[in-house]
């Protein structure tokens, strides 16, 4: 059983109210550091843990912080981006709706190390529910004088507030993100500036996750030598992972980043093995914006060792034979799913959330869309294989913001993995549009016996 | 005695030269010449926050500066990037530069409808001269192009979405000129469309100015549409007393009628700047209702830039710009538009186009298939 900092006790019953959640102990890391700590030694511990963002990038969070210019004058902000859009991920939402004083408790700490007095929670327009439970959670914790004006008599004074999103995808990045909080349309900056200098009404700003926000309060109740012990390498401390997909038991798991993806695929304690006792076709390791996997690059890398599940075993082997950790969202598709209409939805998807801002994304995800579309209903062409390819290379790294990388990338993927799964398509019209592909040479690597 | 300004090092495309800190690459290339400036769709010098957006400007960094030589990992769009000291820039010398530079070409047309026999804006469209540099001759996109419905923009300005790249210019035309700005863009990714709020007309006194500052013919003059095409007419500059602008225009005469009046533009089709060094900008009723050649007092014969097709008339003061550049492309000559008539075969007589399958291609002119008369 693997250690858990983050979700330990989201499942003790009334953990969302406040008189529980300080019963079992909570906000005593805010007693801690701001009682004990002045803020460049909280960012320094966040620095030593090792902790990075786990929105998605994976950046060092402590590194993040020190960049924060802090000019004398102006005012700092703290922004948790809970605007988490991305296909398969969802584990933000469990960690919100179960455990909302864990967050609230992490922004306080983060705001007091940053400097900011008006912290914001910028949460999906979706997670309409989650909104009030966050709200009650923050009326609670100022009530308790956890926030508020001269928090535990220490002059620090902080608000936190949630806004709301409508409903695009393209405000989880971080300068849309501050476009919309600002009330404007959500188009991405152009950075630089970036907002560590020029970020929310040109104040320096600091953007992160709500995985990541929470990981402070471990980080100071445990201190950061404790932290890094948990974890191989750069990748220290728990990981929430949402899994799901063809699997026995979907739902959001907290890992050690030392256990094997094998051991996540299969074993009981995590998604349980493949659904309806299938074989394991290809996997999308962390979030639909990365690069999607066979089962034979899956469980091993492309020398053969063992795949972790961490930052660095994961994205082993580059784009041509590994993935991403990414914002971990962990989808497993089985023999019976098509991969040309997995990236044709995927694919849909970047159209429709594209901000049309710069041209390559506006047009390509489009034109991706189309041929993809054509290529599933059996009315593609040979040629359609390489145009795919050029476009999403055409488009991959010449966009304003990651979301033209992010749209390119599983296309990209889809291709250099599954391309006779493509050609079998455009060979077989109609055929495809009866039965699947199958497993072919890609197929699970395991021998069904093993438990 | 002031302390002299520390001057900033760039080279781009092997030509070092020597910029304030602060420029912007596209700045410091234009300062070179035309030779190695890139092109810029959606920037423009005199509208702040401009640029970033069409992707065209892109350039490679092969190395960020003396203090830090590390080439940049991605290109970059040399319009919103400042230059650092001892930085090296490649734009047409760099292969990778010109091919995603194709690319973003190919993404601005696949979606457009390539009506240029039919608009305003040909012979000076910012999109035609970039095609013909960077373009391919024939498209790879099979599906259906996206259409608009029409929107009415008041008695001046007619907009033809379908046409739009999406450059923003016009957003911030409205956003810094005029004091209440009623148009922006809707919806996103591929339907996203510049328009008014339930099709409110655009009514200001400088408005008329998103004309100009549209690099294709989005927005073009309502007093102007299908008179004439641009290479039949006439530019000179003129000038009157203006109460509500600078009133420096430029004319565009068909014999003595005034069939279209418009700002000055510079040679990177930027509206010209005052000589106090703000820009020119025109009021609408200099733009629109100054039709008839006594209002005005000519000043001369507009210099023609090599953007224009008009440049085929054989103006005076007219720059070919291809000597440095043959060199640094290693011999090859850069195509240009004003080049049309000796580079294409296009208008070669002789050639039975309703024979065709399909439409011409720059094969179809190269192997013959003369009439057989």
């Amino acid at each position: 059983m693997s250690r858990k900092l983050l979700l330990e006790k989201a499942h003790v019953e009334g953990i969302r109210n406040y008189d529980v959640y300080r019963r079992e102990g909570g906000y005593s890391s805010v007693e801690k550091a701001l009682k004990s700590m002045a803020p460049d030694q909280i960012t320094d511990e966040v620095k030593k843990s090792g902790l990075r963002g786990r929105g998605g990038a994976g950046f060092p969070t402590g590194l993040k912080w020190s960049f924060l210019a802090k000019p004398a004058g102006v005012p700092r902000y703290l922004i948790c981006n809970a605007d988490e859009s991305e296909p398969g991920t969802f584990k933000d939402r469990y960690l919100m709706e179960y455990i909302p004083h864990l967050l609230i408790e992490g922004l306080i700490v983060s705001s007091y190390a940053l400097g900011s007095n008006r912290t914001y929670i910028y949460i999906r327009g979706e997670y309409a529910w989650i909104v009030g439970i966050l709200e009650q959670a923050i009326a609670e914790a100022k009530a308790n004088g956890w926030l508020g004006q001269n928090i535990l008599g220490t002059g620090f004074n902080c608000e936190i507030y949630v806004h709301p999103g409508a409903g695009a995808y393209i405000c989880g990045e971080e300068t849309a993100l501050i476009e919309s909080l600002e009330g404007k349309r959500g188009n991405p900056r152009i950075k630089p500036p970036f907002p560590a200098v020029k970020g929310l009404w040109d104040c320096p700003t600091v953007v992160n996750n709500v995985e990541t926000l929470a990981a402070v309060v471990p980080i100071i109740n445990l201190g950061a030598e404790e932290y890094l012990k948990i974890g191989i390498g750069k990748s220290t401390g728990t990981k929430l992972i949402s899994a799901c997909g063809n699997i026995n038991k979907p739902g959001v798991y907290e890992i050690e980043m030392n256990i094997s993806v094998e051991e996540f695929v299969y074993s009981d304690e995590y998604c349980g093995g493949i659904a309806g006792g299938k074989k394991l076709k290809a996997c999308i390791p962390g979030g639909s914006s990365v690069p999607i996997l066979p089962a034979n690059l899956l469980l091993k890398t492309a020398k053969g060792e063992t795949r972790y599940m961490n930052y660095e075993s994961l994205s082993d082997g580059g784009f041509a034979t590994g993935s991403m950790m990414g914002s971990g969202g962990f989808i497993i598709l089985d023999e019976d799913q098509c991969v040309v209409r997995h990236t044709y939805t995927l694919a849909h998807f970047y159209r429709h959330e594209s901000c049309g801002q710069c041209s390559p994304c506006r047009e390509g995800t489009g034109w991706m869309e189309r041929i993809l579309k054509n290529i599933e209903y059996g009315k593609g062409k040979m040629s359609d294989i390489d145009l795919l390819w050029d476009v999403q290379r055409k488009i991959e790294g010449n966009t304003i913001c990651p979301l033209g990388d992010a749209a390119a990338w599983p296309v990209a993927a889809a291709i250099r993995h599954f391309r006779d799964e493509f050609e079998w398509h455009v060979l077989n019209p109609e055929e495809c549009l009866k039965r699947n592909y199958g497993l072919a040479h890609y197929a699970d690597p395991r021998t069904p016996a093993v438990a | 005695m002031a302390e002299e300004k520390k001057l900033f090092k760039v080279t781009i495309d092997n030509i070092t030269i020597e910029v304030e800190p602060g420029t912007t690459i596209l700045n410091a290339a234009r300062m070179i010449g035309s030779q190695v400036a890139p092109p810029a769709m959606c920037y423009y010098s005199k509208l702040q926050g401009s640029g970033g957006k069409c992707r065209t400007c892109l350039v490679e960094v092969a190395a960020g500066s003396t203090a830090d030589p590390r080439p940049m990992p991605k290109l970059v769009a040399s319009c919103r990037t400042t230059v650092m000291d001892g930085m090296v820039v490649k734009n047409t010398t760099s292969e990778k530069v010109l091919d995603a530079r194709a690319g973003v070409v190919e993404f601005l047309l696949i979606n457009h409808p390539l009506d240029c026999p039919i608009c305003d804006q040909a012979g000076e469209c910012d999109l035609q001269d970039l095609s013909y540099a960077h373009g391919s001759e024939s498209t790879r996109f099979e599906f259906q192009k996206r259409i608009f419905e029409k929107h009415d923009l008041g008695p001046y300005i007619q907009l033809h979405m379908t046409r739009c790249i999406l450059c923003y210019r016009c957003v911030y035309v409205a956003d810094q000129l005029t004091s209440k700005r009623v148009h922006g863009v809707l919806d996103r990714g591929e339907r996203s469309e510049i328009a008014t709020y339930i099709e409110k007309a655009l009514d200001n006194d400088f408005i008329g100015n998103v004309i100009d500052v549209c690099p294709v013919g989005a927005l073009t003059d309502k007093t102007f549409r299908f008179k004439n095409r641009v290479w039949f007419t006439k530019p000179v500059d003129a000038h009157r007393h203006c109460t509500k602008c600078c009133g420096r225009v430029r004319l565009w005469l068909r014999g003595n009628e005034v069939l279209r009046v418009t700002t000055r533009r510079d040679k990177w089709g930027e509206v010209e700047s005052l000589p106090d060094g703000t820009p020119g900008w025109i009021c609408n009723e200099c733009r629109f209702e100054k039709k008839h050649v006594s209002s005005w007092e000519i000043d001369g014969p507009t210099r023609i830039d090599r953007h224009s097709v008009i440049a085929q008339g054989h103006y005076v003061d007219l720059e070919i710009p291809n000597d440095p550049l043959v060199k640094v492309m290693h011999g090859n000559k850069p195509r240009l538009l004003l080049d049309i008539h000796s580079v294409s075969e296009v208008n070669k007589p002789g050639i039975d186009l309703a024979a065709l399958p399909g439409p011409p291609t720059s094969k179809v002119y190269d192997q013959g298939n003369d009439k057989k008369e």
